[in-house]
């Protein structure tokens, strides 16, 4: 059992969904109450990881912020540290990758607030932050719980853009689905039951939540 | 509308760099810690050197195995690591001629090829690999595991020990190629191939001593595995002291026990 591994793919996970979760708002809610041309090419580009190969993003993402790439020698300059085969670029892979999965939940979930209730907050008065914190999260929150347990799940279980990216570092890239493959080609048999186990166990109460969660979106003004 | 939108995106923006700046200031890596990139084959050798290394000098070390290619690619690339054991010294040379290493490094072994047939497999352990030669005619051999020549050192002296034996072209159809010579073994120990052509350092451990049966392979089937480490750039005070500790006789009789084959002079 590797704690650190674990430790490490939490953390990475915590953090993969505080910067998703301004974000996903932002996006989500942008999306969910505007219309305009070219809403359904923005649509697609924020659900393209889904259908991405990982490899694929975890080859263009050494493209762009390998240590050969402008962004790359920038941030080496500034921190001393490379983009890639670091946790800060874990951390940049993971929200990038995960964006379809807080974005698209939580769009449902302001979605299912109507019209009208939206317009009576602006015929109040109240500021854009105002109607969000008392008026359309309180409706929306299922959908932002579901974006956020889907995106720290998907973390969790993330392979191909680590192991292109992250270099197998422990403490620093390992996550712990990089520590199942790691123990399985030491023979490290148990070690790697015990952790697949853990990840199978963890998967499905996320799922599990995620269903509830869903039901719950628009249910609230129903009962009124 | 327009103008409702652009202050929270700003504020978000702001908020999600900030974030990132925060989370790059979490986890260095110090002076005290040895971060290593190691092939494949030393995954148990290394282990007990490392743990021999932190008990003397109590500096940790940070051990990722994998092919030597793969590392070379990724040390290129700027991959923060400080010492790198190469299974083939070529690699090494290569990135000390780009000016990412601190000189040439050193020869610390040379490693042998095994072939390794697992328990309850057809193939019999013959060094000479003509038993592997009558299954192939015979059409009794179902799947064969190597690591991949392409960037794995015993992968690529696996497949000279094959040619060798004019054997490369009949077996590909046959053949399962680990990413690195430790997944190579691990196909080979798993039942599902008959058996493989791997690191003699992994044999001799005792989690696949006991699984199966292996045979040496001649050098003069393949050309040589000679081994290498190097101090990177950047490398800290623990990695060198590290590199020094090699040098040392309990180091040494370590890789010995693994089947290495040490250089007689300093490399």
């Amino acid at each position: 059992m590797d704690w650190e591994a674990l430790s490490l793919s939490l953390r990475l996970g915590l953090f993969t969904i505080l910067v998703l979760l301004p974000v996903g708002i932002a996006v989500g809610r942008w999306l969910a109450f505007h219309d305009f041309p070219g809403k359904s090419a923005i649509e697609a580009t924020a659900a393209l990881p889904l259908v991405l190969p990982p490899t694929v993003l975890g080859y263009y993402l050494l493209v762009a912020f390998g240590a050969a790439s402008p962004i790359g020698q920038l941030w080496h300059s500034a921190f001393d540290r490379p983009l890639v085969f670091t946790f800060e670029g874990l951390l940049l892979a993971s929200i990038i990758f995960n964006v379809p999965f807080a974005v698209q939940p939580i769009q449902r979930g302001f979605e299912a607030i109507p019209r009208e209730v939206r317009e009576a907050a602006i015929c109040c008065g109240m500021t854009p932050w105002k109607a969000l914190r008392t008026v359309e999260i309180p409706i929306a929150w299922p959908g932002i719980l579901t974006g956020l347990v889907l995106s720290f799940s998907h973390t969790l279980g993330e392979f191909g853009i680590v192991l292109m990216v992250g270099g197998s570092i422990p403490t620093e890239t390992r996550t712990i689905a990089i520590a199942i493959y790691d123990r399985v080609q030491a023979f490290d048999d148990r070690g790697a039951a015990t952790m697949s186990a853990l990840l199978l166990g963890f998967s499905l109460v996320s799922i599990a939540l995620t269903f509830a969660f869903s039901r719950r979106i628009g249910r609230r003004l129903d009962r009124s | 509308m327009a103008n409702r939108i652009s202050d929270p995106l700003f504020f978000l923006s702001a908020l999600f760099a900030g974030l990132l700046s925060v989370a790059a200031a979490g986890l260095p890596a110090t002076a005290a810690t040895a971060t290593v990139a190691a092939a494949s084959d030393l995954r148990f050798a290394l282990a007990e050197i490392a743990d021999n290394f932190t008990a003397r000098t109590g500096h940790a070390v940070r051990l990722t195995f994998g092919s030597s290619g793969n590392f070379s690619r990724q040390i290129r690339q700027g991959a923060p690591f400080d010492l790198f054991f190469s299974a083939d010294e070529n690699y090494v040379l290569g990135l000390a001629r780009d000016g990412l290493t601190r000189g040439t490094g050193a020869l610390y072994a040379v490693g042998q090829i095994v072939i390794f047939v697992p328990e309850g497999s057809p193939l019999q352990p013959d060094g000479s690999l003509n038993d592997l030669r009558h299954a192939l005619e015979g059409g009794r051999l179902r799947k064969f595991a190597i690591a991949n020549p392409e960037h794995a050192p015993y992968g690529k002296r696996a497949e000279e020990a094959l040619r060798h034996e004019g054997l490369w072209a009949a077996i590909q159809s046959r053949l399962v190629l680990g990413e690195n010579v430790s997944q190579a073994a691990q196909f080979a120990v798993s039942g599902s191939t008959d058996g493989g052509i791997i690191a003699y350092s992994l044999v001799l451990s005792p989690r696949m001593a006991r699984r199966g049966r292996y045979a040496l392979i001649p050098e003069a089937l393949h050309s040589p595995l000679r081994q290498r480490v190097v101090l990177l750039k950047n490398a800290g005070l623990a990695a060198e002291r590290l590199y020094d500790f090699l040098r040392t006789v309990p180091a040494k009789s370590i890789l010995e026990r693994y089947g290495f084959v040490l250089p007689d002079s300093g490399g």
